[in-house]
């Protein structure tokens, strides 16, 4: 693939060991990596969800930075005024950085997600996606894929996952990454990169759930790389809206070797595979064409 | 308005011509252009605001003064109430003054991040302009905007001018600071917030030494290293909400301290309630917000036919001043409320409220609820004194009354 980047993940000992989270957690992996990447001048944002039970319950916190636990639907409005407050005291150095559920970010969140994006405010703002309300139950959320089970579409979800990495792109914030546990050298490398950038800087991080997905506790990391593998989950940047590179992706691995790994889409017939594929392809097409469509800025137009 | 001084024994600041101090300016300003003032004066470093009529003149005059540089301050343009108030939230546990304005459906917008803000202990002060809520839709002067909001531990001021309002507004800083709680200032929709009065703006050197900056012991800061929100125990919640009533409980004295430090520094004040003409009364009218300046004509007309009334003004609504109104209250056998707002199925708020704090108390007068000005209808003195008329020979009933 294009990027192939030799990263050497940097740790600082911001997240503890003896958290909440179930034993094989796709979201806590991804917690690790991004809260040590962060640093220690940081101060998260976190709605309800999983991570605000990893992040621990009054008096004990898992991670060695201030956490604030906001409103499910208020993340990115939250770190606004965080941040707002404290450049009016000089301490604008201090990171902001969101760890939002995808309920809390792709449905419920979006909202402020915009407005936030809109603005261009200055955060780092990390979507844990694991496809559901997993917190609640595991109900389907915007970023449930077409046809998978949950509690609340035990019959398949009849409709397609909301795009929010290219939702949040339209916005042409300075960065938009995809990035998930299953290459860990990538995910810290993208938190590490917006970290060092201003403005509003977005990562959605595939996190597989245990008993959202219906996976064994060893499966997380082997279930993600299929995502990306399979061309379901592609690894990608976008930077200002415009400027695509992808990073890993499609191996020509048919869909099937990734949905049969997992119990949430084992009523799926040969011919509702055959959809999936096809959309697979369909959408990976999109994403290599739109990485060809660069254009020479206009001398007018001034980017941030 | 004519006002007999020597019955008021918690002095009234609403006389129309308020008095003048050294670097003070006298100006012609709406309600709500009279709270943009004493925000700006307050010094609030970060204003998250999102624009609802009849809010909107705070939030552009803020906007004016900002780029005119007089107002040092953040104003962020948030893209809905909510976000607005959860940007007050953590702004405000990051460490800086923080204030906003809304109202009706915008302060209906905010409920959940309301009762957040208190729970977190956040000082914000809001000003709120009462308007009537959706469905249908309607722009007009109605307190129950804001009363929907008095169980979510915000402490409410109801103002009945604009310099009444502003004052408030610096006063509630002070107040909010020292309990940890938020604060609404609440005046009516264009009967206080659009109509233009001479108002004082005191001079910003004098509110410096009234309100010292904001400087929280706990904040959100990685060189502190304490959170805040995570789940809690049932005992931790317990703990949690006891020590929040605690802290509601300081509220009135704080008020009347604030109260009579403004006095001193600025030479007005407003108590947290106010006797008007009260001695001897056989009936006391008790208000709060615009209504208070038609009843205190009301209650001259009605004492020079004979009637002995006065009016009770009721300004800090929550916490509800239990001690002081029964106090104030103690030997008048009748009170009437007149109140601009209905809660469906309960009846109009204040009554409710003030019959709820009369439980128990030795000789308790009885209570006539009228419901008059909901929707924004005028109230005329006319009406009040036939009313307070009404009043006195009727038998009290338990409901509120429908009255134009
Ligand atoms: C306004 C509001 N509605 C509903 C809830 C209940 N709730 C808590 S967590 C959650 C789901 C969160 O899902 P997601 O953001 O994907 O996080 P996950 O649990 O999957 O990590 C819901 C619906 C809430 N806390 N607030
Ligand atoms: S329910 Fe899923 S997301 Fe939540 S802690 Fe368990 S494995 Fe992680
Ligand atoms: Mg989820």
């Amino acid at each position: 693939m294009i990027d192939q980047l030799k990263y050497e993940i940097e740790e600082k000992p911001v997240f503890c060991s003896g958290h909440n989270a179930c034993p094989g957690c796709g979201e806590a992996l991804a917690i690790r990596y991004i809260l040590n990447t962060m640093g220690s001048n940081t101060i998260a944002v976190i709605p309800p969800s999983c991570i605000a039970i990893i992040s621990g319950h009054q008096p004990y916190s898992s991670m060695r930075i201030p956490t604030y636990q906001t409103t499910l639907e208020a993340s990115a409005a939250s770190a606004t005024g965080m941040k707002r407050s404290l450049i009016r005291q000089g301490r604008g150095d201090v990171n902001i950085l969101v760890i939002a559920g995808d309920g809390g970010t792709y449905d419920i969140g979006i909202q402020s997600l915009s407005g936030a994006a809109e603005r261009n405010e200055d955060m780092v703002y990390v979507c844990l996606d694991n496809e559901g309300y997993m917190n609640t139950g595991s109900q389907k959320s915007g970023s449930t894929p077409y046809l998978a089970s949950t509690s609340s579409t035990p019959g398949g979800k009849p409709t397609e996952k909301k795009d929010i990495a290219e939702i949040m792109a339209a916005h042409r914030v300075p960065y938009v990454a995809t990035a998930t546990i299953g290459y860990p050298d990538d995910l810290a490398r993208k938190v590490a990169k917006a970290r060092d950038m201003k403005g509003m800087r977005f990562i959605v991080c595939l996190t597989p759930c245990l008993a959202g997905w219906g996976i064994p506790d060893d499966a997380a990391v082997r279930v993600s790389r299929l995502a990306v593998e399979t061309g379901f989950f592609p690894l990608y940047e976008v930077e200002d809206g415009e400027h695509y590179t992808i990073n890993r992706g499609h191996t020509g691995l048919p869909v099937e070797r990734y949905l049969e790994t997992q119990r949430r889409f084992k009523h799926l017939d040969p011919d509702q595979i055959a959809t999936l594929q096809g959309q697979v392809e369909h959408k990976w097409a999109l994403l290599q064409a739109r990485t060809k469509l660069e254009c020479e800025p206009h001398p007018e137009y001034l980017t941030r | 308005m004519s006002m007999d001084t020597s019955n008021i024994t918690v002095t009234s600041g609403q006389s129309c011509m308020p008095p003048v101090q050294e670097g003070d300016t006298r100006m012609l300003l709406t309600g709500n252009h009279a709270v943009a003032y004493g925000a700006m004066l307050a010094r609030p470093q970060v204003v998250p605001i999102y624009p609802i009529t009849p809010q909107t003149p705070i939030a552009e005059k803020i906007s004016d003064l900002q780029l005119s540089g007089e107002f040092d301050v953040d104003l962020m343009t948030a893209e809905s109430e909510h976000s607005a108030m959860c940007a007050c939230v953590t702004a405000s546990l990051t460490g800086v003054r923080v204030f906003t304005a809304t109202a009706s459906q915008g302060l209906l917008l905010m409920h959940e991040m309301l009762h957040y803000a208190a729970g977190a202990r956040a000082p914000i002060v809001m000003a709120e302009v009462n308007r009537t809520l959706g469905s249908p839709w309607g722009f007009w002067p109605d307190q129950s905007d804001s009363l929907s909001q008095r169980d979510t531990s915000w402490i409410q001021y109801y103002c009945e001018s604009g310099q009444e309002s502003l004052d408030t507004v610096i006063q509630a800083f002070k107040v909010a600071e020292q309990v940890n709680l938020p604060a609404m200032v609440v005046h009516e929709a264009f009967y206080i917030s659009h109509a233009l009065e001479p108002v004082v703006v005191p001079s910003q050197e004098r509110v410096d030494r009234y309100l010292p900056p904001f400087n929280p012991e706990h904040r959100l800061d990685p060189l502190i290293n304490e959170s805040w929100g995570a789940v809690v125990n049932q005992d931790m919640y317990y703990r949690h909400r006891k020590e929040l009533t605690e802290s509601m409980a300081l509220v009135a004295e704080r008020s009347i301290q604030a109260d009579a430090e403004y006095q001193e520094l600025f030479g007005r004040s407003y108590g947290i309630i106010e006797r008007y003409r009260m001695d001897d009364a056989d009936l006391a009218i008790v208000g709060f917000g615009a209504m208070c300046g038609t009843s205190r004509v009301a209650v001259d007309a009605l004492r020079a036919a004979g009637l002995q009334v006065g009016l009770l003004k009721i300004k800090l609504f929550n916490p509800f001043p239990t001690e002081h109104v029964r106090a104030a209250i103690a030997g008048i056998p009748k009170l009437m409320v007149i109140e601009r707002n209905v809660s469906p199925g309960i009846g109009g708020v204040l009554a409710q409220t003030l019959k709820a704090n009369l439980y128990g108390m030795k000789d308790a007068p009885t209570v006539h609820s009228y419901l008059a000005g909901v929707g924004g209808l005028n109230v005329p003195s006319r009406l009040i004194e036939e009313l307070a008329k009404k009043a006195m020979a009727d038998e009290p009933v338990a409901e509120s009354l429908w009255q134009r």
